[in-house]
């Protein structure tokens, strides 16, 4: 598994929390930084594709397991 | 980053019709969209200080029932007094439950984000609403000022 800087729990949470939870923690991280955040929601792993692609932050990994989302997202 | 814009109007001020305006601008706002939202008519319901929210299922067929409530409970059961109230109850319970978020704390995202909100003047006046039964954050304004941002947006959204 990569490495990261800091993780976010947003299991259980619904559209649009996640985006808006990863959106705050990525606030909080330096450029290059990376983000992992685990979810539960179905609808997060398009979300987070687009939240990538429209905010320049990338988007390293996107997984699934035992029903639970994985996304690591790298600060741009 | 993008330097995209969406203007929005709310409406509606009912507890189901609260959620697309702040989800849409709380989300725009965490992809870069400079946001603003015009609150009109019942839509100021959703910039009280205290929220009080309601779903309604009267007029209303496209709402979901528990326990396959629609199919044998008639329409105007719907009429009955408390109905409303049993409701949102189970409206919010579910929400709740759902892991959705509650309006409260949409609004206060929205607010974090630098989304403007926006109330208008005229249903102020018109409804004897008071300036301080509404939250701090807010400005007041008109069509004119609606258009000021909505004029250059690349998104305009009528809720």
């Amino acid at each position: 598994m990569a490495d990261f800087n800091q993780e976010l729990d947003a299991r259980g949470l619904n559209c649009p929390l996640p985006i808006l939870r990863a959106k705050k923690a990525l606030n909080g991280l330096a450029s290059g930084e990376v983000l992992r955040i685990l979810t539960t929601d179905p609808g997060s792993v398009k979300d987070f594709e687009a939240f990538a692609q429209q905010t320049g932050n990338e988007l390293l990994e996107s997984s699934e397991a035992a029903g639970e989302f994985h996304f690591l997202l790298k600060k741009s | 980053m993008t330097d995209k814009k969406l203007a929005i109007i709310a409406t509606k001020g009912t507890l189901d019709w609260a959620y697309p305006p702040f989800i849409l601008a709380s989300t725009a706002a965490a992809l870069g969209y400079q946001t603003t939202v015009f609150f009109t008519f019942y839509g100021l319901q959703l910039l009280k200080k205290k929220l009080d929210l309601k779903v309604s299922p009267l007029g209303n067929p496209g709402m979901p029932m528990p326990m396959g409530m629609n199919k044998w409970f008639p329409v105007i059961g719907t009429t009955i007094p408390g109905m409303e109230g049993m409701m949102t109850s189970m409206m919010k319970q579910k929400i709740k439950a759902k892991g959705v978020a509650s309006i409260q704390e949409l609004r206060d995202l929205c607010v974090e984000a630098d989304v403007r909100l926006i109330g208008c003047q005229m249903t102020i006046d018109l409804f004897d609403m008071k300036r301080e039964d509404f939250i701090d954050e807010i400005e007041l304004g008109g069509a004119a000022t609606f258009f000021e941002f909505a004029g250059d947006a690349n998104v305009t959204l009528f809720i």
